[in-house]
């Protein structure tokens, strides 16, 4: 009933995952697992995910070669999967409306999230007003300002959006914000977990909703170029574009599988979110992962760019495949991503999200390092209009003299 | 020896270590030992504590803050020995599985600690402290909430030793104004499973409402409430478990 690639009984791939939460949340995640193993075999259930995935998110998102971009990548053929293009505008909307067709199965009228960029809160206040769900946003209050047209939104659609003041104020504080929140109202509350972290079973339920991703993706690669990719580049925050995508590809081994890390400041000057890179195991939302903490096992705080990167720690699949050796994991810069989103913008007229402008960075090195004869596959995980706060700032695209 | 006096209904009283500092949560501690806490929790400050409240949260930011490494909870756990008094401690378990499981073990068990409270591992997690507390003499005490299943306590209380920690209201610590009507009946439901002492916690402020729980609980636990009072110094949490502990000496029942 189960693939070869779920996590054991308990949530585990090989030593990652688990649930390390307070005994409070097990009853809600026990049904949560049992809910969701009966609908992803029940063909009313599937069917629906499907249907919405189709006529509401737009699905199946479409395959584009980037020719002019790929000149900047070695030579190297480059291949971006669209999920820019989906309704909402990143991939989230695929997770969002599997768990909120879940949340109506598990007769819950209210949903929780967090969300970094706002992407996942954007979607999940969506699907909230689809299906007519209460909805609450928690929002590191550094992003709320880095994100603003996104908090709009989200309050357009309904969503009530609560800035997170305590920690670092970004991504982790709105998981620990909502946990807090969903341990006082687990009976009436689904909390809709926006990546491939977090107790089991959220990794492998967030992962399948996601796995669409690649299965398009490997089909459409072999009806455009006849083979399958050398490489597939994808972003890592907490893991889910890159986990949705990497799927497809996993049994074939001539496939290399490449997250992109946000590198920040560079490796070197400490400020990153290079989970997998610099990261050790240990616990944190749920889950046993690589983890950047210190000699105390006190949580240190990441940083990037971008919002939706900006998290120290990261799905326990992607430690399992890095431990694994079959995914590699490497770091790109804030400037780097920067550099390669206006690249795109510039030779294919497809402003990328920041997020995923890692992976477009992360492919232009690999394109130099395969040579003219690679492909190279790129998850574009979103659109970049939710960046154009950063953008100007960074580039200076809008002179105070000018406005 | 039984962690717990079993003739009457104890008092359990919990400070983050290193709160405001290493020094100073040693002499809160030991005020709070004096005032007629039964036992105290010495809790561990986190970066990520998602099972409490803004003031405990706050708390241990300020220990943070402040310089506490996780080292510094042998010290404090060791002055509270010194005092006379009994420790347990409360930490997160990530700092714990950091340190080493066995290792964190023995240092706790040769600074006197007696225990550890472990809000976020569940049994189903902990088979290496399931060894270590084994190998170094220590009690588990796990937690057990209103949502718990009937199935899930039975293991749970198994898995303990000590006592058990019986959270009364869903939700996060901190003080509130009247305690949990959830509370009578999870310990009800503990009790059918277990000859354990049973601990009721989250939200307890006053003596009156000690001692409402002590008419049903074996222990009454109260941390938020003596974060805030130690604004006022050492008196103020001697005088606040000064106030507890005659509640859960003299139980009131309530009529519900
Ligand atoms: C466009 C986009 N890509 C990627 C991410 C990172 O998340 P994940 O690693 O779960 O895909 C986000 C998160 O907000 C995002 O908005």
């Amino acid at each position: 009933m189960t693939d070869k690639h779920d996590p054991d009984q308990r949530g585990y791939f090989g030593e990652y995952g688990g649930r390390f939460l307070p005994e409070a949340l097990i009853a809600a995640m026990d049904e949560l697992t049992a809910v969701y193993e009966k609908a992803r075999l029940d063909p009313e259930f599937t069917g629906e995910f499907d249907r919405l995935l189709r006529d509401y998110a737009g699905r199946p998102s479409l395959l584009t070669e980037a020719k002019r971009f790929a000149e900047h990548a070695g030579g190297a053929r480059i291949l971006l999967k669209r999920e820019d293009l989906n309704h909402t505008g990143s991939h989230k909307i695929n997770n969002v409306l599997g768990q909120a067709l879940l949340t109506k199965r598990m007769g819950k009228k209210r949903v929780i999230a967090e969300t970094g960029a706002g992407q996942h809160g954007v979607a999940t206040a969506t699907a909230c007003a689809l299906m007519g769900l209460d909805c609450v946003i928690y929002m590191g209050e550094v992003d709320t300002e880095r994100q603003a047209l996104n908090v709009a939104r989200m309050r357009l659609l309904g969503a009530e959006v609560i800035a997170v003041k305590t920690g670092s104020r970004t991504l982790k504080d709105a998981i620990n914000e909502a946990l807090r929140d969903w341990v006082a109202n687990v009976d009436t509350t689904h909390y809709l977990l926006g990546t491939a972290a977090g107790g089991h079973p959220f990794p492998v339920m967030v992962r399948n909703f996601h796995r669409i991703i690649g299965i398009e993706a490997r089909q459409q690669c072999l009806d455009l170029i006849g083979r399958l990719p050398d490489v597939v580049a994808a972003c890592v925050g907490g893991g889910s574009n890159a986990i949705g995508i990497f799927h497809g590809f996993l049994d074939d081994p001539e496939v290399r599988l490449v997250g992109l890390e946000p590198g920040g400041h560079g490796i070197e000057s400490g400020e990153h979110g290079a989970t997998l890179t610099e990261g050790t195991p240990g616990m944190l939302h749920g889950a046993r992962s690589y983890l950047l903490q210190d000699e105390d096992g006190q949580t240190v705080e990441a940083y990037s760019i971008s919002a939706g990167l900006d998290y120290p720690g990261v799905g326990p699949e992607h430690s399992y495949l890095k431990d694994i050796g079959r995914a590699e994991y490497r770091p790109v810069t804030d400037a780097e991503a920067m550099d390669a989103m206006m690249l795109l913008s510039r030779t294919e007229g497809i402003i990328p999200a920041i997020e995923s402008s890692h992976a477009l960075a992360g492919a232009q090195v690999l394109g130099r390092e395969l040579g003219p004869d690679g492909v190279i596959l790129v998850n574009l995980s979103g659109r970049g209009d939710k960046d154009m706060g950063t953008a100007n700032k960074f580039f200076n695209l809008v002179p105070e003299s000018d406005s | 020896m039984p962690l717990l006096d079993e003739g009457r209904s104890s008092l359990i009283g919990y400070l983050p270590a290193g709160f405001p500092t290493v020094e100073g949560s040693k002499s809160l501690l030991k005020a709070m030992v004096d005032g007629g806490c039964d036992l105290v929790e010495v809790g561990v400050p986190y970066s990520d504590p998602v099972m409490d409240g803004p003031t405990i949260q706050a708390a241990a930011d300020q220990a943070l803050a402040n310089g506490f490494r996780l080292r510094h909870v042998f010290e404090v756990v060791e002055a509270v020995s010194a005092a006379g008094g009994k420790a347990v401690v409360m930490s997160y378990w990530n700092p714990i599985y950091h340190y080493g499981v066995d290792k964190f073990s023995r240092d706790l068990a040769a600074a006197g600690g007696l225990g550890i409270i472990t809000p976020d591992l569940v049994p189903d997690e902990a088979a290496e402290w399931m060894a270590a507390s084994q190998a170094h003499g220590l009690n588990r005490i796990f937690l057990v909430a209103p949502s718990s299943t009937e199935e899930r306590i039975a293991m749970t209380a198994a898995a303990s030793s000590g006592f058990l920690y019986a959270t009364s209201v869903m939700g996060v610590t901190g003080a509130r104004d009247v305690v949990s009507n959830a509370a009578p009946e999870l310990v009800a439901r503990v009790r059918a499973h277990t000859d354990l002492p049973i601990g009721v916690g989250l939200g307890v402020k006053s003596g009156a409402q000690a001692a409402e729980l002590a008419a049903f609980a074996d222990a009454v636990i109260v941390g938020s409430a003596f974060v805030t009072r130690s604004a006022d110094g050492e008196s103020g949490v001697a005088e606040l478990a000064k106030e507890l502990a005659e509640g859960v000496r003299n139980p009131v029942a309530t009529a519900s």
